[in-house]
């Protein structure tokens, strides 16, 4: 796992993106601030996550407004589709990321 | 004896207010058909709500909202209203009642409920024209034909009356100047802190405040010209509001031999020292206490009523009231000891760049008292703490945070508002401002087949005041009706409610709401944070209602205006600077060549709305470009913004053989005066010089079509979907005309449309007739939109990109985030 910074780097109802060898990881932070990772792209036209509206668990691609579950990474309602989730976790006041996908390593 | 026998006893009330009619509503509740019932009103109206004189003299209700009880319902319930004649004299051997004019009605019950008479401080001066008190409708009339005439106003108190006075006179456009004997405002029911929040919000809305100012003086001859201090200090006034307290109006129940010290004597079943006769409201004293809120008068009324209809034994046992100001957009809420002292504990919480403050003064691990500023939505939860002195435990760490904080942290379930409502007993109150508790409202629902929240309103007066209790109101329609239930009767925004836009909108203004869970909170959000369709629409409400005050929430806009660019298709975005009435020069369009040069931009297009795109741009690089373009004296032309785009010009008579007038200065002066607006979609201008129409300004929202005599304005059209060419409006003559004009239908569209209603849409709703009623028809009403466009516009016309610099804190969204080492 890697160190990405502090939970404040990520504004609440926010996203900011980590770039890695394997593309760019979207870190989400919701109003309760439990923090998520996916794969920056929408499983519909490939739309960076990260800037969509998030609200409760999803979040809003900015593209074509498909809502995307933050902890499954699957597509909600009627559009089928899944981001690949990344392990993230706040240890010690820190944000660790891991660089695996977790469907992967599970 | 001289008292003609009836076949049923005769209750004469006199004082047609609020407390002595609500005790004769709950009589009717409780024997309808057992007196013969006269009222008597010294004021000309049937009753009405004494306290919403507020909202009415600040232009939000009518007179005709506020009443509670129509002549035609006095009339139904087979009550005789003499309104506009005092009674005088009280004959209590021979049980007769005597008005001013000579009316004489016997009795057998007498009610006596005449209120209190606002305190005159004995100055010189105290008597002449100019100077009115704030007590009820005939001096609402005063003060508003006062403001009619403009000028200046004094109002002497800073209590919670004063104070409503003051806001009102300063909405209707009186330089107005509160004068305040206590150090600090409202200090009966505020402490030291919140009360100067108070003073700076108020003063933030352009009034004067003086505290520590004691009136020697009411200045003026034929009639007042201002007030003079006892430092010396003179401050001119044409209008002077005495709102210094009030005192129980027990002028007649002394004079006819009642037992009274301050106010009229009362048991604790509502009687006098007359066994015939009852007496409730202001004007009473019980156990040593006189009353200046309508909470306790609910009490007196229903033990009142109890004893007259002899249907109950009940006792009154006063109670803790809480108090609010309503002056919109300021909230407040204090209620019980809110200023502590010996054996208290004193829990703060201060928030001043969001300008909260909560106060909880802890006896006994209970609540003992609680002022709330800023924010106000936990009220009732907190009142019920003080109320039920229910002991805090696990909550003693945490209620500082607010109601939904304090139970999640205390391990209680998550707040689920309707469960809340189901579990409250039938005895609670939901509606303060009427008194209405949560049993009656289920009553009338299932026994009149209520099924909308007008209609609960109009049987029960519940959330009919202040609306602060709507959400607690409509959560009781959907617990007895289920899903069937539907907000307002208009289409929710989205599934995280059931209000139509229309609705949240007014509630958002009319109940000062300012923060976007203050909305979901008070009017019942289904979701904790709303969604991607509430929440950038409740963004631009606020946003709108509250400007300079509201802060933007950018997790709450749509990608394009959260970065100020358009994103493409494939995650990169456009930028599109802002070029005046689409006039450019050659240091323009070289900066934009170096910057095309400088990072690699892959497309360079002229839009459609006469300036430059430069597409595929990385969000990373966005800042950098922006600082280059700023540089060269270029600003966003927000071509992303549900707001201001393009206004559209051509060439006009500079140049054009057939232009008439310059139409390209023109549509300068307007994008300069309408540039970085928000509304609730997309809007475009454009000016042509001739009736050939170059720039197409009949498919715009606001389109200027200059001809040799003026300019002539066309609205509402649209290029986009369904083409729609403008109405038109009107015709003009000059260009401050032009820009009062269109500054005007902007606002007029900012404040009623529906979030993604562009103009056309809205207009075809409302109506042309309409929008030339307020723009074209009413020149004052035109006048004062145009001012609160140009109000909003001081906070809008900050460049966004400039803002966004690189290495400024707005920047770092635009950042990925960097792995340690
Ligand atoms: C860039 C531009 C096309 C061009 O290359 O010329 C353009 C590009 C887009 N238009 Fe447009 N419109 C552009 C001028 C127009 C015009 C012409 C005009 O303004 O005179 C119209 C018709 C006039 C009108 O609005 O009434 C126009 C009617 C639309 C519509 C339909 C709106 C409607 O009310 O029906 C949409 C869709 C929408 O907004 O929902 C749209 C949406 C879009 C979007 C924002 C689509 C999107 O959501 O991504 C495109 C963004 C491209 C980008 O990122 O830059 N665009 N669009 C033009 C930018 C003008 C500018 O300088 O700001
Ligand atoms: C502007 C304003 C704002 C207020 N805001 C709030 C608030 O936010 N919250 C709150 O709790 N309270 C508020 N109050 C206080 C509230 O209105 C009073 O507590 C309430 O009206 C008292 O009711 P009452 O029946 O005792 O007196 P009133 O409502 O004053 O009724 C008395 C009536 O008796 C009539 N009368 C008097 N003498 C005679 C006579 N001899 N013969 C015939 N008729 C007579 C009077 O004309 C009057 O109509 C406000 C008051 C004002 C003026
Ligand atoms: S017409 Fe407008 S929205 Fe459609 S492809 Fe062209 S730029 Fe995009
Ligand atoms: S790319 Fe995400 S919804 Fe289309």
């Amino acid at each position: 796992m890697i160190d990405i910074g502090t939970l404040s780097d990520i504004p609440r109802q926010g996203a900011r993106v980590v770039k890695t060898a394997q593309g760019d990881i979207a870190v989400f932070r919701t109003l309760d601030d439990t923090v998520f990772a996916l794969e920056d792209r929408c499983p519909h036209k490939g739309g960076p996550l990260s800037q969509g509206i998030i609200h409760g668990k999803g979040v809003a691609c900015p593209l074509h407004s498909w809502v995307i579950d933050l902890a499954s990474g699957e597509a909600q309602g009627p559009d089928h589709g899944c981001a690949k989730r990344f392990a993230v976790e706040l240890r010690d006041g820190r944000l660790w990321l891991a660089l695996s996908a977790a469907q992967e390593a599970a | 004896m001289n008292a003609i026998p009836a076949q049923h006893p005769r209750l004469v009330v006199i004082g047609n207010g609020m407390a002595g009619m609500r005790t004769v509503e709950e009589i009717l509740a409780r024997a309808p058909g057992k007196f013969q019932i006269t009222v008597f009103g010294a004021e000309p109206h049937p009753n009405y709500n004494r306290i919403m004189l507020s909202p009415v003299l600040a232009g939000e209700k009518t007179f005709d909202d506020i009443v509670i009880n129509s002549r035609e319902w006095y009339a139904e319930n087979g009550i005789e209203l003499i309104a506009g004649e005092k009674v005088v004299s009280v004959d209590r051997e021979s049980r007769l009642v005597m008005g001013e004019f000579g009316t004489t009605r016997p009795y057998d019950r007498l009610l006596i409920a005449t209120g209190s008479d606002p305190f005159i401080i004995p100055v010189p001066g105290r008597d002449l024209p100019g100077v009115v008190t704030f007590r009820d409708m005939a001096d609402v009339d005063a003060m508003l034909d006062a403001c009619g005439v403009g000028g200046s106003a004094v109002v002497i108190g800073g209590g919670l009356l004063g104070l409503e006075a003051a806001n009102g006179l300063a909405v209707n456009g009186m330089k107005t100047t509160v004068l305040h004997l206590m150090p600090t405002l409202m200090e009966r029911q505020l402490d030291t802190v919140a009360g100067g929040m108070l003073k700076a919000d108020l003063e933030a809305r352009g009034l004067t405040v003086m505290c520590g100012a004691d009136t020697a003086e009411i200045l003026g001859t034929e009639r007042v010209t201002g007030v003079r201090l006892k430092d010396g200090q003179e401050i001119a006034a044409d209008l002077v509001v005495m709102a210094v307290g009030i005192r129980p109006n027990s002028t007649l129940g002394r004079a006819i031999g009642l037992d009274c010290k301050r106010g009229i004597l009362v048991d604790d079943t509502m009687r006098t020292s007359d066994p015939f006769i009852y007496s409730v409201g202001e004007c009473v004293e019980h156990r040593g206490v006189c009353y200046g809120l309508v909470a306790p008068l609910w009490d007196m009324a229903r033990v009142a009523a109890d004893h007259l209809t002899g249907v109950a034994d009940s006792l009154y046992i006063p109670a803790v009231s809480g108090t609010r100001l309503k002056v919109t957009g300021i909230e407040m809420f204090s209620a019980g000891d809110f200023i502590g002292g010996e054996g208290a504990e004193v829990v703060e919480f201060r928030d001043p760049s969001r300008g909260l403050y909560r106060r909880l003064v802890l006896r006994e691990e209970r609540v003992a008292g609680v002022v709330l500023y800023g924010e106000a939505e936990d009220a009732g939860w907190y009142f019920t703490l003080l109320k039920d002195a229910q002991e805090l435990g696990t909550l003693r760490h945490t209620a500082i945070f607010g109601q939904s904080v304090a139970l999640a942290a205390s391990g209680a379930p998550a707040k689920d508002p309707k469960a809340a409502l189901a579990a409250l007993p039938d005895s609670a109150e939901i509606c303060g401002c009427n008194g209405v508790c949560k049993g009656k409202i289920l009553t009338a629902i299932a026994e009149k087949g209520l099924t909308t929240l007008d209609d609960v309103r109009a049987h029960t007066k519940a959330s009919a005041s202040c609306g602060s209790c709507t959400p607690q109101v409509e959560g009781l329609i959907s617990l007895a009706l289920g899903d069937g239930y539907q907000a307002a009767g208009e289409k929710p925004m989205c599934k995280c409610t059931t209000h139509g836009h229309d609705f949240v909108r007014k509630e958002i203004v009319s109940q000062g709401i300012k923060t976007m869970p203050g909305v979901m909170n008070r009017l019942g959000w289904k979701t904790a944070d709303g969604c991607h369709h509430c929440r950038p629409a409740l963004n631009y409400y606020l946003l709108c209602a509250w400007p300079g005050e509201y802060q933007d929430d950018a997790q709450s806009r749509f990608v394009n205006e959260r970065n100020h660019a358009n994103i493409q298709k494939d995650g990169t975005y456009s930028v599109i600077p802002r070029m005046w009435g689409g006039v450019t020069n050659a240091a323009e369009l070289r900066a934009i060549a170096d910057v095309v040069d400088k990072y690699d931009i892959p497309t360079v297009k002229v839009t459609g709305g006469q300036r430059i795109d430069l597409l595929g741009v990385q969000r990373e690089k966005l800042p950098e470009v922006w600082a280059d373009l700023n540089a060269a004296g270029m600003v966003s032309g927000h071509a992303y913004a549900k707001g201001l785009r393009t206004v559209k010009t051509c060439v006009g008579s500079e140049w054009c053989r057939f232009g008439t007038q310059d139409s390209t200065g023109m549509g300068i002066k307007l994008e300069r005066m309408t540039w970085g607006s928000w509304h609730p979609h997309k809007v475009k201008l454009a000016v042509s010089g001739c009736p050939r129409n170059c720039a197409e300004a009949t498919i715009k929202d606001f389109g200027v079509v200059a001809v040799d005599s003026g300019w002539e304005l066309h609205i509402a059209g649209n290029g986009g979907i369904h083409l729609r060419g403008t109405d038109f409006l009107c015709k003009v003559t000059t260009e401050e005309e032009v820009l009062e004009y269109c500054g005007a239908f902007l606002q007029l569209y900012r404040e009623e449309a529906r979030y993604l209603d562009r103009t056309a849409p809205w207009v075809e709703r409302v109506g042309l007739d309409y929008v030339k009623a307020r723009i074209v028809d009413d020149a004052e009403g035109r006048r004062t939109l145009h001012e609160r466009f140009l109000y909003s516009q001081k906070f809008m016309q900050i460049d966004p990109w400039a803002e966004r610099a690189p290495g400024a804190e707005a920047a770092q969204p635009f950042t990925s985030l960097q792995p340690a080492e």
